[in-house]
């Protein structure tokens, strides 16, 4: 019996090790990939997101355990961030997921960025299908503590709730390109901090200023407290009220196939990256090239077109 | 991309006392290796359960209560109990020479106890990992 077959009984382990095998990209992960994929499009990819401390985990462990009463199966994706320095990472989202059933309907998987800068790992969308084909009815995917500019989020999910909290900033803050402009849903967590109604005011009044769309979804300001599990059926109201809105108005169906444009992009990326990479570890002149760039002899502009002559020939 | 150690590190039963296992996360973070730190009060069934999902490759458990007799068995239980016995199970903490040597000849693969350097436990997990290996077939 192989992993794959366990997997299709709905072994927890087998689960395991297939995002191992992904997360991994070992040999055959694309054609392992390629077979869960046209078994899933049935999962709801809930994706969270804010900066550090928001409560970006507390606030999963409250959606996962009201999609759990809602008889859901529920997958959780964290991605904490991997060292740039010596590759390693210390991944402590399940600090505040215990006391969770062990029957299978809910799963909970770290992830290290291992490298990636947008906010979530290379193969978080890829791990996505894995959950998908598995069964969950939703997978809470939770990027590490972003900024302003890392967005991956916005690729692997269907809707992106974003998190703040009374100390994110002034008005200006919110006018901001990036995050600002991503969220589905705000979401201001530990709202019973000072300053939380000043936050969802100028929130409110950043999104008045948008440009009016006719028949857009309007972006929902809620506010939150995590760790009193403090209008959590709110948010779930308002999740489940723009994923209908999404479904009704054809956007959901637009949506995943801008994703999966993006994602066979992706892809083929990837692939011809690396076919270049490999060719050039055939060129034995490689390090004088260098060494000629360093003396001014040649210019990196003028070199990559060549090389890329080189490898395509 | 070569694998990566994954190992997670808990504190079963009451005892909070958690800065030794946080000193023994950062080192191993520091030696380049993926810790799912689940942090204080977990029971056997929670960790052997997070060890699955998370597919690492070792457990670290930390215990300073004196309840390691109790605990390291139970765990060890539960793994078999689960299909998880190839997952390495080690540990540290306020240990008798007496009580290590059983734990270890219960399954335990390593018992460090108080003094032992960080760097003792990062090449007992590198050595032990590169030992583990797996005929599984995917697919």
């Amino acid at each position: 019996m192989t992993v794959l077959d366990r997997f299709y009984e709905g072994d927890i382990r087998a689960l395991s090790k297939v995002i191992s095998y992904v997360e991994n990209q070992q040999d055959r992960y694309r054609e392992l990939l390629g077979r869960l994929f046209r078994q899933g499009g049935h999962s709801l990819r809930v994706g969270l997101t804010g900066p550090p401390g928001a409560g970006k985990s507390t606030l999963v462990n409250c959606l996962a355990r009201a999609f759990l009463k809602q008889n859901k199966k529920v997958g959780v994706i964290a991605v904490d961030p991997t060292s740039p320095f010596t590759g390693g990472a210390l991944l402590g989202d399940r600090v505040r997921m215990n006391d969770f059933p062990s029957d299978g309907r809910f799963y909970f998987r770290s992830m290290a960025t291992r490298g990636a800068l947008g906010g979530l790992a290379a193969t978080t969308d890829n791990i996505t299908v894995v959950y998908d084909s598995f069964g969950f009815d939703v997978t809470l995917i939770e990027t590490v503590g972003v900024g302003q500019i890392e967005l991956d989020i916005i690729n692997t999910c269907d809707v992106v709730v974003v998190i703040l909290v009374p100390e994110s900033g002034d008005s200006v803050q919110t006018m901001k390109a990036g995050l600002m402009e991503i969220a589905d849903i705000f979401c201001v967590n530990k709202a019973d901090r000072e300053g939380s109604d000043r936050l969802i005011m100028e929130l409110r009044q950043t999104l008045d200023t948008r440009k009016k769309i006719e028949n857009a979804w309007r972006v929902p300001v809620i506010s939150t407290v995590g760790i009193q599990n403090k209008n959590i059926d709110r948010l779930i109201m308002k999740l489940e009220e723009f994923v209908a809105f999404q479904k009704e108005s054809g956007k959901f169906e637009k949506h995943r196939k801008t994703q999966l444009k993006k994602k066979i992009e992706n892809i083929l990326q990837e692939k011809i990256s690396g076919i270049i990479l490999d060719k050039m570890k055939e060129f034995a002149d490689f390090d004088k090239i260098i060494t000629d760039m360093y003396e001014g002899k040649t210019d990196p502009y003028t070199l990559a077109g060549e090389l890329f002559d080189r490898v395509s020939r | 991309m070569a694998k990566k150690i994954r190992v997670l590190l808990a504190k079963p039963g009451l005892d909070g006392h958690d800065r030794g296992i946080k000193v023994v996360a950062a080192a191993f973070r520091d030696a380049g290796m993926e810790v799912i730190y689940t942090g204080l009060r977990q029971t056997p069934p929670m960790i052997v359960e997070a060890a699955i999902q998370e597919d690492v490759d070792a457990i670290g458990i930390s215990i300073l209560s004196g309840a390691h007799m109790t605990l390291f068995p139970a765990i060890l239980e539960e793994m078999k109990k689960r299909g998880a016995g190839d997952i390495l199970l080690f540990g540290g903490g306020i240990i008798p020479e007496d009580d290590k040597i059983a734990l270890e000849k219960m399954g335990v693969a390593r018992i460090f106890t108080p003094g032992a350097p960080t760097e003792e436990a990062i090449d007992f997990l590198q050595k032990a990992v590169a030992r583990k290996s797996s005929d599984e077939k995917i697919m």
